[in-house]
């Protein structure tokens, strides 16, 4: 039988910090304003210069659109360029207060020339800057970084430090080494002193190894899960090395790389650090309490249970607190927060998760 | 139940979906070979615009390594998560809780042994009049 | 949980394997002498991941005088059949020959603890069960060995390591797939690395605890690399047991992959039902180590609700791996079907060549054996 879609809630009803968009530029000229002309040309000349065979395209080739929406087309551009389709089909339509821009495109995180990446970050967040935050109160930019350098990285964080304009510093964490690794120290001890979380998100392009730890997945299906697994690795590098340790004001954000996957691995982390825990005398806490104090997840793209409720354990172990809704605007995957939940929740819960724990962690008015 | 004209037969070309307002409703018209059909814009999954993902026809397979295609033009993919639906009757394919038989065999010709699930698109009737096509709602 | 279990099929067993010179005489006339010769008779071959003085290679009371885990015939009689009332078990030997470059020398290797174990283990002792140890990584001479083996019904799976150097799932594996079918013989992946890549996809870990802990993400991408290829189309009969795996990610796994396996269909048609209709028909997860806190049993429950079936643990000790301590190898709060279960239905269900396990004394019948 035809089955209705149950009414949900008026745009004006809805509040919600979208904490995960995507803003494209339209063409790479956009950012010629904020390049200096020896990177102008060298943009025109030798673009960009990741870990892949394929250039300016994923070797893993998504299902429709480059990945996006195709509901999400601008008249003229890519999706996610223009900020008016933006704010009339996402920011407006969806009661969007507050949206964390996530600047994906040719940032500094992947480019192997260390030089050309720190001005692309740089570029990049100028752009941010002038064309959509200034442009439109409720959104706020992330501090792209050349990751692979880290004194490049950390010169870019001092640079936007004070303004308030960036509410976190964006990493890869698909990097050339895992994120807990020393060599990426400065970079925590930068967004230590200004405050800022990092915000992990996740990316196609590879700091140069496979995406299993057993070798490259030949199917699309296996290298957007993988996604979810890097996550993990991620985080257990993050633990593992210290750095929620040595740095105890850092608040990590794991963006885009699922949730749900969270308690088994703290489990799993425990249960073997407790064993194995001289090989790391480092760690003066067990890794699930790093994580309970210091780590926040982003919802989308929610996991859907055959039994939702189900999910809402999940839920619970993890902790209201620690999750904040996303919409991955305007990617294919896309949840919208009328219908995102199928799990029974409470109000309160749905509140924190909708905006609360976001406006806590960025310090939104 | 009441009959509305939506639009001119010739506004809906082969391989194309317009979408209409009747009622109050958003509804996409496909024109299937000079077949009309007509599903509702709301994708029962998570509410999407339907009706303006990718018009696909459908991709079967018998075996690892071997592809087939059948039924070109007859699906659309749900812009959001990429569900498919037949244009046709508005069933959705793949739904994990279907039951199947367990020696099953994809014959390439016709799409209807395909995994069903329960997930329907809201569909319409419609009809050529006289070059203008009217919904039923 | 009380100990000893009624006839329990103890489904990860690690018996000590010989040094290369008690391996020789299983060898052929070239590789005994070259291996000798080469001074490679003096070599340990043990696999990075279990170096065997690490915590997790043997708990502390399961080892001998000298540090060594007590792993040979004597001590698996006394700590695990007897104390843990393991009515069968099956031996994963995990051999450093499978970390060489040189295939053939692998195969040479991998041939010699197979038939060690039918001469020193299988042969004294008819409670055993083996794996059959292969060189996954050339397919050619692990279908040799498999071919070679087989008619020994005590060697009830072919053993893979869990990371290699590509996703088990692509079809250069696959006639390896073909000749466990043919034969009724499970396909055992087993934690463990043979380092050709970065074992994350950020690269190399600093810890032995990250790359243990980093072990479950393999094993989820490696079973959605069997499920994405289509192996279970192709390989109908095919049953794959996940060992030491952890298990408790599986429901996240479940829901992630059916999930998005909907919107990106298209791309792997040949999966004609849902990614976890096909897990939980062909896949299995041995029970140790259990990756939930044991002080709240409830999430144990729970999680194993979550994964929608009660066949697809099977039980495990993982001896003398260092998973539990004193008699703890169950965990608290099981329903006593469930128990039943894990014990001796599934393991029965999962590995066809099984049989009755024999009483004690009684040699199962072995059909034709090689000998060197």
């Amino acid at each position: 039988m035809n089955i209705a879609v149950r009414e949900a809630p008026t745009a004006q009803q809805l509040r919600v910090v979208d904490c995960d968009i995507h803003p494209v530029y339209r063409t790479p000229a956009e950012l010629h304003p904020f390049m200096s002309a020896r990177w102008r040309e060298h943009m025109a000349t030798f673009g960009t210069h990741f870990r892949h065979g394929l250039h300016g395209q994923l070797p893993y080739p998504r299902m429709m659109a480059a990945g996006m929406r195709m509901d999400a087309f601008p008249e003229d551009g890519p999706p996610g360029s223009d900020i008016e389709l933006m704010r009339r089909q996402h920011l407006d339509a969806n009661g969007v207060e507050f949206g964390m821009l996530i600047a994906l495109s040719r940032g500094g995180m992947e480019e192997r020339n260390l030089d050309f990446g720190a001005a692309l970050s740089s570029a990049i967040n100028d752009w941010q800057l002038e064309c959509w935050v200034k442009k439109e109160p409720r959104l706020r930019a992330a501090i792209v970084v050349p990751q692979e350098n880290a004194d490049d990285a950390v010169r870019e964080i001092e640079k936007r430090a004070s303004d308030p304009a960036f509410v976190q510093v964006m990493i890869s964490p698909r990097s050339s080494d895992p994120l807990g690794h020393r060599r990426y120290w400065p970079i925590y001890a930068a967004a230590e002193r200004c405050g800022k979380p990092l915000a992990l998100h996740v990316a196609g392009y590879s700091g140069g190894h496979p995406s299993t730890g057993s070798g490259w997945p030949t199917y699309y299906i296996q290298e957007h899960y993988a996604m979810s697994t890097g996550m993990q690795n991620t985080l257990a590098s993050l633990v593992f090395e210290g750095v929620l340790e040595r740095f105890p004001k850092l608040k990590v954000v794991m963006i885009e790389g699922g949730f749900a996957w969270l308690p088994a691995l703290t489990w799993r982390m425990d249960k073997h650090w407790e064993r194995m825990r001289a090989e790391t005398p480092h760690l003066k806490r067990s890794p699930s309490e790093y994580v309970r104090e210091r780590v926040w997840f982003t919802t989308q793209p929610i996991e859907e249970p055959e039994n939702p409720e189900h999910l809402a354990d999940i839920m619970e172990w993890i902790g209201w607190d620690r999750l904040m809704f996303s919409t991955d605007y305007p990617h294919w995957d896309f949840d919208d927060p009328r219908q995102v939940f199928k799990t029974r929740l409470t109000d309160e819960q749905k509140t924190k998760i909708f905006r609360d724990n976001a406006k806590a962690l960025y310090g939104l008015q | 139940m009441s009959r509305q004209v939506v639009a001119h037969a010739s506004e809906v070309a082969p391989g194309s979906c317009k979408i209409v307002v009747a009622r109050g409703r958003d509804i996409g018209l496909f024109n299937i070979g000079g077949e009309f059909f007509a599903l509702s814009n709301r994708c029962p999954h998570k509410g999407a615009e339907l009706c303006r993902g990718m018009i696909v026809g459908l991709a079967q397979s018998s075996l690892p390594g071997e592809y087939h295609l059948s039924r070109p033009g007859e699906f659309i993919r749900c812009p959001w998560h990429g569900w498919e639906f037949d244009i046709r009757t508005g069933q959705s394919w793949c739904d994990p809780k279907s039951v199947r038989a367990r020696q099953f065999q994809v014959r390439v010709e016709s799409g209807s042994q395909l995994l069903k699930g329960p997930y329907l698109a809201e569909t319409f009737q419609v009809s050529l009049e006289e070059n203008y096509l009217v919904i039923d709602l | 949980m009380k100990v000893p279990l009624h006839d329990a099929i103890d489904c990860d067993l690690h018996p000590a394997l010989p040094g290369v010179p008690a391996l020789l005489p299983y060898l052929d006339e070239f590789w005994a002498d070259q291996l000798a010769n080469r001074h490679i008779d003096q070599l340990p071959f043990t696999l990075s991941s279990y170096p065997p003085s690490s915590p997790l290679s043997s708990r502390p009371d399961w080892r001998v005088a000298s540090g060594a885990p007590a792993a040979d015939l004597g001590a698996i009689r006394r700590n695990v059949l007897g104390r843990f009332g393991v009515g069968c078990a099956i031996c994963n030997p995990l051999h450093g020959a499978l970390a060489l470059f040189n295939d053939d020398m692998a195969a040479a290797l991998c041939s010699a603890v197979n038939d060690w174990m039918a001469r020193e283990l299988l042969d004294h002792e008819p409670r055993l069960r083996a794996s059959i140890l292969v060189p996954g990584q050339s397919p050619d001479l692990a279908v040799r060995e498999i071919e070679r083996v087989a008619p020994d019904r005590r060697f009830v799976q072919v053993l893979l390591l869990a990371m290699g150097e590509t996703p088990l799932g692509r079809r250069a594996h696959w006639p390896i797939y073909a000749a466990a079918e043919k034969h009724q013989l499970t396909i055992g992946i087993h934690a463990g690395s043979t380092y050709r890549v970065a074992p994350t996809y950020s690269g190399w870990t600093s810890y032995r605890v990250e790359d243990y802990v980093a072990q479950s993400a393999a094993f989820e991408t490696q079973l959605l690399s069997l499920v994405a290829e289509g192996v279970f189309q192709k390989f109908p009969r095919l049953k794959v047991v996940l060992i030491e795996s952890g298990f408790t990610w599986l429901p996240t796994w479940l829901w992630r992959t059916s999930k998005t396996w909907r919107g990106v269909r298209a791309e792997v048609p040949w999966i004609d039902r849902s990614p976890a209709e096909i897990v939980r028909e062909h896949v299995r997860f041995t029970l140790q180590p259990i990756d939930a806190p044991r002080a709240e049993p409830e999430i144990l429950l729970r999680t194993l609700e979550h994964m929608g079936s009660d066949r697809l643990l099977l039980f495990s000790t993982d001896y003398p791996h260092w998973q539990f301590d004193a008699d703890d190898v169950l965990p608290d709060g099981l329903p006593e079907n469930t128990i039943g279960k894990i014990l001796r239905d599934n393991p029965r269900d999962t590995y066809p060549r099984l049989g009755a396990a024999p009483a004690l004394g009684e040699s199962p019948g072995t059909g034709e054996k090689e000998a060197r």
